[in-house]
């Protein structure tokens, strides 16, 4: 049963991977990276059952915590062109391309 | 709430109202039971941590200003379980409803962008309908201004579905409940 | 007793299993980024949560189904936030989303007026 559980992780990383390579936009990259992130939880969880070594799901919750703060950190960049943008600033931001 | 900027800095410090002290203390409890689940050892050198970590993080958060209505709205707290299921109901709905879409051959999306009023009165409520929307597969709030929301749905009925205000009214009663 | 919960928690983790895939399949299948926003969101929910709700069942009463279950706290409270800031970036960044209708610039109920221009505020003009 959890060898099934890995299994569809394993495929599911594999095209989210796909996906972040083919890109196009680094929106389309950045999605692809924060479903990996969810799916690197589950695959850990997984895992930690499959070998009998549920502690694993600690370095799983941890791994879903930085993956957050990674993701705004590249929306942040790439929206603002500056990880401490504050908006009293500057109202319209520059919109990096 | 938002417009903590004009205030002057004496009442932002140290005015503490009873109703600001009630909500540190929830805060307090919830983060100590969080400490206590993650933790699983229990001597007393590892409890005294956590209660220095969670006064230490309930300090910090109050000199944020996030410990009030909007960042730690306790009140919603007993009327959420009821709330959760309801939604998780929808979010399955939905879900099943993309699935089928993407399994499709001939993929019969109809993306469509509109924008729908929230009625809620706090930001609180506010952002719960947001996240809702966002949480509900199939439609995504890309923007809020005042209270109107611009939502991207994937296929028409979902855009009809949030026009139609189901959800704002469900959201509404959770937060009327509180 | 211990039967039901294994046989419970192997449909949840089936079913599980098949949003997962499904919902990968969708992030390749999907002409544009806001429609795989879409389908990475039934990966975020129903597949991870359908998942993890059928670890508890394995996990029983025990430290290991709360940790399972600040899981399913973690992605119920931070994607939809996740979602949200990578739709507003690529909005801001004036990708255009393909529309089969643009409602944009609808009247909603207990509008006063309508908004010059019909489009409201965060949307690149076109």
């Amino acid at each position: 049963m959890f060898v099934l559980a890995t299994a569809a992780v394993l495929l599911a990383l594999l095209l989210a991977v796909i996906r972040a390579i083919r890109g196009p936009t680094v929106f389309d990259r950045v999605l692809a990276g924060n479903t990996v992130g969810t799916l690197a939880i589950l695959l850990l969880a997984s895992i930690g059952f499959l070998t009998g070594r549920p502690e694993f799901l600690d370095i799983g919750l941890t791994y879903g915590l930085l993956n957050l703060i990674g993701t705004f950190a590249v929306l942040k960049f790439f929206r603002h062109g500056d990880l401490a943008y504050d908006v009293d600033e500057n109202k319209e931001g520059k919109a990096w391309k | 709430m938002a417009l903590v900027y004009d205030m002057p800095r004496r009442k932002r410090f140290d005015n503490k109202t009873r109703e600001q002290q009630m909500r540190s203390l929830v805060l307090a409890v919830a983060l100590f039971l969080f400490w206590l689940a993650l933790s699983g050892h229990y001597t007393p050198f590892l409890l005294t941590i956590g209660v220095l970590c969670v006064a230490l993080t309930v300090f910090v958060a109050s000199r944020m200003l996030i410990v009030d209505d909007e960042g730690q709205p306790m009140e919603l707290l007993l009327a959420a379980p009821a709330y959760w299921a309801w939604l998780y109901v929808e979010i399955a709905k939905s879900a099943v409803t993309v699935t089928r879409i993407i399994l499709d051959p001939r993929l019969p999306i109809s993306p469509t962008f509109t924008r729908v009023r929230a009625s809620q009165k706090t930001t609180a409520g506010l952002a719960t309908y947001a996240n809702s929307i966002t949480l509900t597969p199939g439609t995504i709030t890309t923007g809020v201004s005042g209270d109107i929301l611009t939502v991207h749905a994937i296929i028409r009925e979902g855009a009809d579905d949030l026009e139609a205000g189901g959800m704002d009214r469900r959201v509404r009663q959770f937060e009327g409940d509180a | 007793m211990e039967v039901i919960a294994d046989a419970i928690s192997w449909i949840l983790i089936a079913l599980g299993s098949f949003f997962l895939v499904s919902g990968a399949i969708g992030l390749i299948r999907m002409p544009d980024v806001y429609t795989r926003m879409h389908a990475a969101s039934v990966i975020d929910t129903l597949g991870a949560m359908l998942l993890i709700l059928g670890f508890v069942f394995q996990a029983g009463f025990s430290l290991l189904a709360l940790k399972l279950l600040f899981v399913i706290a973690l992605l119920f409270f931070f994607g939809p936030v996740a979602s949200h800031a990578m739709a507003q970036a690529a909005l801001h960044a004036e990708i255009e989303p393909l529309l089969a209708e643009d409602r944009r610039g609808r009247k909603v109920p207990g509008d006063d007026e309508p908004e010059p221009g019909g489009q409201p505020e965060g949307v690149p003009s076109t």
